[in-house]
């Protein structure tokens, strides 16, 4: 089974990010980028299922500008096997993306798309669910625990109230949450070697996918600022404070 | 305009969290219908007849249903789709796991998570954790849309009296299977209901010393909730974690014990009213959006505090 592990890449999550002065998005110029950090675990995940004889090959898909290439390659230094990259806009939305996915499942035949449960940059969380229902697949979100039993894959979800227990058919989309697993560094041999893996490039065009947005962005800003308050000396007045100041308890 | 809400439920009750999109939905304005898809026997369709603005309640009663299997009730609410200019459910696990695949069988570009409703196709929702808001319009003819149960206050429960019909349930379509559920139970607020909330994290140490937690939560009738690191330490399980990616909450006071304030924790509880950080590190960034910081070892403080309380 071949397994296709889409990955993006965002700003690292240990940036803090800047609203530009237009108000027109965020500042990308100078940032440091990475691969989303769910992304990563849908890698490790792969990665682990192939280790395990579970699947035969790892193919990782970036959509985005040519440096999207630099996410693919730190999937194959990971361990993937091969890259696929589709040249788009940075800012190209889940539908858009998922359309793309489409196409790209329709000529690589993947048993199982394993993808982060949302990007950590636009915080949408859709692309899975949005990529299964254009196949007419079924859907693993917010996956904390996948075992594979032939043609179907008993999935443990992360709900609100607590974990959930799915028995889904194959093939199917996988939307991985934190706990699924710790993903791998990759080790500078493993680097080396990722150059020399294929990475193959083409269009949204190449596709046939139109890929034109949906949404507009009228403005991005900061959110209000929360003032600093006080320190406190002791649990005294802190619990004064509580109930005569604030009045909260 | 008309709006159709997916109604968000275990089967047996009406999951708070509807009241607040109901809200959202009254201030888009236009007719508001509630889809009560499950397998629920009609109890929570009266409760979304009861709450107040709700012209219509379109139950949807079939066993394939249940537990919000999302390839079978996706199909549903598309058939329903062309009678309404937008579709909406509150940003719950259950939320987020159907809509986007609704919208992509209708070829629409979902609006996750608003915060704001700025007109029937303007919206504002939080980007990169909260550190930025972008104000969306959405050309679409069909408005997909999930809403924050946080930026909106509960629609009343009680007042309304809508028409209940029947809506002609979709098939089985075979590719999901629920097996079972391991919830926490707690006879504590919930989490992100809750007017009080107190969260431990990585300084908490053990699973265990949650117990000091609880006791405080029990004198306030708070919910607890913890960080990611105390969630991926395996202190506690995974619906307490409050952050960006697990529960956004904005209670009336938020208490974050050893808790060092990640961007990714503060995006789950920077909008609560009063915030208090216990931490014996004083340059933990958490202090910078507490109202009342108090520098101390929390094995000390929160026993204290739970004394001091009475």
């Amino acid at each position: 089974m071949k397994v296709l592990v889409p990955v993006k890449r965002v700003i690292d999550y240990n940036v803090k990010v800047r609203v530009k002065a237009d108000n027109t998005g965020v500042e990308l110029a100078n940032v440091k980028m990475a691969m989303n950090p769910f992304d990563e675990i849908a890698v490790e995940e792969a990665l682990r299922l192939k280790e395990s004889g579970g699947a035969d090959e790892v193919v990782a898909v970036s959509i985005g500008p040519t440096q999207n290439q630099e996410t693919i390659r730190t999937a194959l230094a990971m361990g993937a096997d091969r890259g696929i990259h589709i040249e788009a806009p940075h800012e190209i939305e889940p539908l858009a993306v998922a359309k793309l996915l489409k196409e790209v499942v329709a000529r690589e035949e993947p048993g199982l798309v394993f993808v982060g449960k949302q990007a950590i940059d636009d915080d949408c969380n859709q692309t899975g669910q949005m990529l299964a229902a254009l196949l007419g697949w079924a859907q693993g979100t917010f996956v904390s625990g996948i075992e594979i039993k032939g043609d179907s894959a008993a999935v443990i979800r992360e709900v609100d109230g607590g974990l959930e227990h799915l028995e889904i058919r194959m093939p199917a989309v996988v939307t991985v949450d934190l706990r699924l697993n710790e993903p791998r560094y990759a080790s500078l041999p493993n680097i080396m070697k990722a150059k020399k893996k294929p990475l193959d490039s083409m269009s949204a065009a190449d596709l046939g996918v139109d890929i034109a947005p949906r949404l507009t962005i009228t403005r991005v800003e900061e959110p209000p600022a929360r003032e600093a308050g006080i320190k406190v000396c002791d649990v005294a007045e802190l619990v004064d404070k509580l109930k005569n100041e604030a009045k909260v308890i | 305009m008309s709006i159709l809400i997916l109604a968000d439920h275990d089967d047996g009750q009406l999951a708070p969290a509807t009241l607040n999109t109901v809200t959202a939905a009254t201030q888009i304005g236009g007719d508001i219908h509630i889809l009560v898809a499950g397998d629920s026997g009609g109890e929570v369709a009266k409760s979304a007849a009861a709450i107040a603005g709700v012209s219509k309640v379109l139950t949807a009663d079939d066993a394939a249903l249940a537990h919000g299997i999302a390839e079978n009730v996706a199909p549903l609410m598309q058939s329903m789709a062309s009678s309404y200019t937008h579709l909406m459910a509150p940003a719950t696990t259950t939320g987020k796991n159907i809509m986007p695949r609704v919208a992509a069988l209708l070829d629409v570009m979902q609006v996750s998570d608003i915060i704001k409703v700025e007109s029937a196709d303007s919206f504002q929702r939080p980007i990169y954790a909260g550190n930025a808001i972008a104000t969306v319009t959405s050309n679409e003819a069909i408005k997909v849309v999930t809403v924050r149960s946080t930026a909106f206050e509960a629609a009343a429960a009680e007042g309304g009296s809508a028409a209940i019909e029947s809506a002609s349930g979709s098939a089985d379509v075979g590719l999901s299977n629920y097996v079972k559920s391991e919830l926490s139970s707690s006879e504590r607020p919930e989490l992100t209901s809750a007017p009080i909330v107190i969260s431990g994290g990585r300084g908490m140490q053990d699973g265990a010393n949650f117990a000091m937690l609880e006791k405080v939560a029990d004198k306030l009738g708070a919910a607890v909730g913890a960080s990611r690191a105390a969630v991926d330490a395996g202190f506690v399980p995974n619906d307490y974690q409050v952050g960006q990616t697990g529960k956004v909450v904005a209670p009336d006071l938020y208490v974050a014990v050893g808790i060092s304030g990640a961007i990714q924790h503060l995006a789950g509880m920077k909008d609560s009213k009063v915030i208090v950080a216990i931490n014996k590190d004083e340059e933990a960034p958490i202090f910078q959006v507490a109202d009342f910081g108090l520098v101390a070892d929390l094995f000390d403080a929160v026993p204290e505090l739970e004394t001091t309380l009475g």
